[in-house]
């Protein structure tokens, strides 16, 4: 009994200091919010989180009911969904809020009440498929792997039984308007009202990074955790390149970017904000202009720096238009860990390789891991319809505790903006920071499945046939052998035969 | 098989072989030799059609009119580059960076085996400098490669201001692959120290940064060079490094563009010949054909497309040319049909596969597929085999009725004599191939020390006293092979020889056709009539006509002569010797095959014959 109140503990603490504000929220409770960062690059990042809380398990009132009957059927503890077109370079935009690789990742811790896991999880990513329109019932054993040490639950936790944690990644996945369908109906407004009327398909995919994805997680209901609500985020993140939509020039305004302005908050919101990155960091004279100027700025620590953004309350009634981009420099420091390796080799056709390193990189070095690889051919049947294309391999995962440049000061968890919450961290001198590599694309030993790959299968077949009759024709050597008069049995014969006037043998 | 199992067939057939041995060969060799020739004629060579699906229904609408633009871009290139006297890195950053493109640079330094004199450089050191447009909603899997290479002294402005201004003008969204627009110094040495770079190996010993930014699996590349602002036709070269050819598909691309915009397109410098049905087109498109052969023969690469093709990149080389004065085009029209290749190729969904890898082209719009040019080398080859059977056939004295074979010695004995005296000759030649594969670049230093001649000029010249050292092998040789039997040992070399060199011809053509044949036409006659006894000088002239250092003069000459620019002797012998130096260069440089076949592999074969010849 000790080691799980143990562990609770822990969790307690990796969950942050301070109150959680609020005693007692009383019923399901939905916070939007929109964070709109113009990138170092001039391109422009939208960030949208939908935050929808389910208190009491049994009665769907906000939390979307498909969802809801997934978690108690599967047993889920927790459940990541991200579905992500394009690549954010972070070289020239910035440590991302969200991380996502390219394609279809799933994530999904299971209670311990759960016997048969890996039928479970079958299940879960046959009818998640369903849900959102995606492939992911392609996720098979072959690209599932259990991580021991990168992936860790984000929300409440009482133990960390890795065998009870499943991941997997489709690079190949497209994400498109059928994807995005679902998944806003699973908001609350759905589409009618709120930050979610921002949320066109057709200028929403005219962007040069797309990234919808969907967190399932158990949180404290209050400061002393004496109850457990379901929290949903779906989050979604675009990058619009400045160049392409503004002609050149960096000013952006919502109408422009989505083709819609905001005009009324979601009636079932509780919190409704637009934050705009309005960071001033003197480094340029370019001069910052918002408009509407904003009724209040929030200050904080976020990724290591300090941020300024300027809020817009939609409860309070505020439209938003232009402002003018920045830039934004992020400095990294060396991660503090200890060495650890794990590596699971992979069986054919049953589980991937997966290597796991905890590294402690030295100040501005490369690392490099390399891992050697056959090419080998596949079995006819295993090649897909367009084997030319090449195969995939997933992208990998980096995951940093990085310290903070700026102490950032110990903030209401709670309160604080949905885009600084996601991941906890266990004390504010430093963040966390999850990025993935983009996909490979390997070209493996392709058969040419037209004429000449028959040509070489009737050759062999030829060869395979003829094989015998030139082994004996070089092996044997032939003699002539008189025909001789025959057998004392043939002459007898003959001679009855003679009697009978029948022509002999 | 009952037919040879049948020993009265099995006898009959024998007999024809042995009788008709020398009618069929002739017949043989001439047939391979008319069937290539017949190549160019239209029953054998077929019209080039697109099969990639992707690339073929299509169509894509050219918007590039960035002509001004390129032309002022390669004048800043240009006058930069006086200034700098090297590849203008910090502009080229600058402009890349201003047009919208990720820029990294590369550096790169590589010292050659021995001078390069044709170049005029030994330590190589050099900056490549690409620029990567990212497509927009893509993950960085794929990507399409446009390469300027930049030699010291080759004016390829015009080439830089158009790639960037065709760079300027592709920021737009339809793209689905990344670009990259690479600028590579010291022309292909900067292409092969990128291009290992990017799929992180060492072949060739180059020394070099790695990259910072890469573009997930190329699958196709251009190479463009143009050398003025007006260009009176497109040369598209297709033959790379040991003969490679990029898939046709690649071509018949560019020659759709060729005709879209109206172009004026060549292959070899040789207009298209329009009128098939006359004897002219055809005897045009021999022309085309056996400048096409000897190029892919020499497995040189024939631009920097050549290198893409070892990393199984579909890769061709635009040359701008100025040499038919009616007509011109400006920038424009090159950017337009660049333009539209790379949207057509960012349509693929697969690399190009559906078409030909193997082929050969009499004019840019005609082909002949494999199929079809296999039978003349193999027509050649069997000439090999109808001698090597005649030998072996004498050898085991098959070929005689039942009741002579048994007044001769049985085989055993017979062949026991034979193999003990193949073993000397063999290790021999084998070793003067090694001697000719090492001792030139190893002992340039001891050569300079001891002669007064440059080190290129050494290993040159080292190159060819071995060669011909090897010609006083049956000398050397002679005492120790045995005396028992000597018609039998000549016979059981010859044996050894043919079958040889017919496996080595053999495996070359199958890899590099235009090689294995050339090699096939020129050997093959006088490996066939060698022997120690008749007119020797004759023999031993036309051995030396034929074997492959001889093979390679000759085919410069008629390089020459079919580009119009027939060399005199003293000429052709400078080029002969700068050759030599440029094979070995690029065998250590980019890893070109042909001269380690031709020391390791021909020499000591045909040194075999040599040996025959003068068995006493």
């Amino acid at each position: 009994m000790a080691a799980p109140v143990r562990i609770f503990l822990l969790v307690l603490l990796l969950l942050g200091p301070g109150g959680w504000g609020r005693a007692e929220p009383p019923r399901d409770s939905l916070r939007e919010e929109l964070v709109i960062t113009p990138l170092p690059s001039g391109d422009v990042a939208a960030t949208f989180q939908f935050r929808t809380c389910w208190e009491w398990v049994s009665h769907y009132r906000l939390f979307p009911k498909a969802l809801g009957q997934l978690i108690s059927k599967y047993s889920l503890r927790e459940l990541h969904l991200s579905l992500t077109q394009g690549f954010w370079r972070t070289r020239y935009w910035g440590t991302p809020f969200l991380q996502a690789p390219s394609g279809a990742e799933l994530w999904a811790w299971f209670q311990d009440t759960v016997t048969d896991v890996d039928e479970s999880w079958k299940e879960l990513s046959n009818v998640l498929s369903g849900i959102f329109c995606a492939s992911l019932n392609f996720i098979d054993s072959t690209n599932t792997v259990t991580p021991t040490a990168s992936f860790k639950p984000l929300g409440l936790a009482n133990g960390t039984d890795h065998s009870f944690l499943r991941y997997a990644v489709l690079p190949r996945e497209v994400v498109c308007t059928e994807n995005l369908t679902p998944w806003k109906k699973l908001l609350p407004c759905s589409s009618k009202a709120g930050l979610s009327v921002l949320l066109k398909a057709d200028r929403l995919f005219h962007t040069s990074y797309h990234s919808q994805a969907v967190h399932i997680r158990p949180v404290c209901r209050n400061a002393r955790c004496t109850s457990v609500s379901w929290e949903l985020r779906q989050t979604l993140s675009v990058v619009f390149d400045a160049f392409v939509t503004g002609q050149g020039k960096k000013d952006w305004s919502l109408f422009r970017m989505f083709s819609r302005t905001l005009t009324e908050p979601c009636p079932l919101a509780s919190e409704s904000r637009v934050y705009v990155d309005v960071t001033s960091y003197g480094q340029d004279n370019e001069t910052l202009e918002v408009y509407p100027p904003p009724l209040t700025t929030y200050q904080d620590v976020i990724l290591g720096t300090r941020k300024t953004y300027a809020v817009y309350d939609l409860l309070d009634a505020a439209v938003v238009s232009n402002s003018r981009s920045l830039n934004i420099q992020l400095k990294w420091k060396r991660p503090p860990e200890n060495g650890y390796i794990h590596y699971q080799p992979a069986q054919d056709r049953m589980q991937p390789h997966l290597l796991e390193m905890l590294i402690q990189l030295p100040a501005s070095s490369i690392t490099k891991v390399s891992i050697q690889f056959e090419r080998a051919l596949l079995k006819w049947t295993e090649y897909t319809p367009d084997p030319n294309h090449g195969f995939y391999v997933s992208p990998s995962v980096l995951s940093a505790l990085v310290p903070s440049v700026v102490a950032a000061k110990p903030g209401d968890w709670e309160e604080s903006p949905l885009f600084n919450s996601l991941f906890p961290v266990s004390d504010s001198s430093s963040y966390f920071v999850r990025l993935y590599t983009e996909p490979l694309l390997v070209s493996l030993p392709t058969p040419d499945f037209s004429m000449p790959y028959n040509v070489v299968c009737l050759t062999c077949t030829v060869v395979a046939v003829c094989y015998g009759s030139f082994y004996n024709l070089l092996t044997r050597t032939f003699q002539i052998e008189e025909p001789r008069k025959g057998g004392l049995v043939k002459r007898l014969a003959n001679l009855i035969r003679r009697a009978r006037g029948v022509p002999p043998l | 098989m009952g037919l040879l199992s049948d020993p009265v067939r099995r006898r009959a057939l024998a007999r024809l072989v042995l009788r008709l041995n020398a009618p069929l060969c002739v017949l043989s060799y001439v047939a391979g030799i008319a069937w290539f020739l017949a190549l160019a004629f239209p029953p054998l060579t077929q019209r080039t059609y697109m099969s990639e699906n992707a690339m073929g229904s299509t169509m894509v609408e050219e918007q590039f009119a960035g002509g001004d633009r390129a032309r002022s871009l390669a004048r800043d290139f240009a006058a930069h580059r006086r200034k700098s006297g090297a590849l203008p890195v910090a502009w080229l950053e600058r402009t890349m960076r201003s047009v919208g493109l990720e820029v990294y640079t590369q550096s790169f330094s590589r010292k050659l085996p021995f001078p390069d004199e044709t170049h005029e450089r030994y330590m190589v050191s050099g900056i490549n400098v690409y620029g990567i447009l990212r497509a927009p909603r893509a993950a960085s899997t794929e990507s399409l490669v446009l390469t300027v290479p930049c030699g010291p002294d080759s004016t390829n402005s015009q080439a830089v201001g158009l790639m960037l201004a065709l760079a300027a003008h592709s920021g737009q969204i339809y793209w689905a692959k990344d670009i990259i627009f690479l600028v590579t110094e010291h022309d292909l040495l900067g292409t092969e120290a990128w291009l290992e770079a990017y799929h992180d190996v060492n072949i060739t010993g180059m020394q070099s940064s790695p990259l910072q930014g890469r573009a997930g699996a190329i699958q196709a590349a251009v190479a463009l060079e143009l050398s003025s602002d007006v260009v009176t036709s497109l040369d598209v070269a297709v033959e790379g490094l040991n003969g490679q050819l990029p898939n046709l598909d690649l071509l018949n691309l560019f020659q759709t563009f060729c005709q879209k915009g109206g172009l004026l397109c060549t292959l070899q410098g040789k207009l298209q010949p329009q009128d098939w049905t006359s004897i002219d087109g055809p005897l045009q498109s021999v022309q085309t054909l056996l400048l096409m052969v000897l190029q892919q023969a020499s497995g040189r690469p024939h631009g920097a497309h050549g290198l893409f093709l070892r990393y199984r990149v579909e890769a061709l080389t635009l040359r701008g040319i100025n040499s038919f004065r009616q007509y011109k085009y400006d920038l424009v029209a090159v950017g337009k049909a660049l333009e539209g290749m790379f949207r057509k190729l960012n349509h693929l969904l697969e690399r190009l596969h559906q078409s030909f890898f193997f082929y050969l082209l009499p004019a840019l719009s005609r082909f002949v597929s494999i199929g079809l040019y296999m039978p003349a080398a193999g027509f050649l080859l069997l000439v090999l085999g109808l001698k090597a059977l005649e030998l072996w056939m004498q050898l085991h004295e098959a070929g005689v009725g039942p009741e002579e074979a048994g007044e001769n010695p049985p085989h055993p004995l017979t062949q026991g004599v034979g193999l003990a005296s193949l073993v000397a000759p063999l290790l021999v030649s084998q070793a003067m191939g090694l001697a000719l594969y090492i001792l030139p670049v190893l002992g340039q230093h001891v050569a300079t020390q001891h002669f007064p001649v440059a080190e290129a000029e050494a290993v040159v010249l080292t190159l060819l006293a071995i060669y011909a050292a090897g010609l006083a092998l049956p000398h050397n040789t002679h005492r120790v092979v045995s005396t028992q039997a000597p018609d039998r040992g000549w016979m059981a070399l010859k044996l050894v020889a043919l079958i040889y060199l017919a496996l080595q011809l053999a495996c070359i053509t199958l890899t590099n056709f235009s090689l294995g044949f050339l090699l096939a036409a020129s050997m093959v006659p006088a490996a066939a009539i060698t022997k120690p006894s008749g007119p020797r000088a004759l023999y031993a002239a036309l051995l030396v006509l034929t074997s492959p250092a001889a093979t390679l003069l000759g085919s410069l000459f008629l390089w020459r002569e079919l580009q119009e620019a027939p060399l005199s002797l003293t000429e052709g012998w400078q080029l002969f010797l700068a050759t030599l130096a440029q094979g070995v260069l690029e065998h250590h440089t980019y890893g070109a095959l042909l001269f380690p076949l031709l020391a390791l592999g021909l020499y000591p074969c045909w040194l075999l014959f040599w040996n025959v010849l003068f068995w006493k």
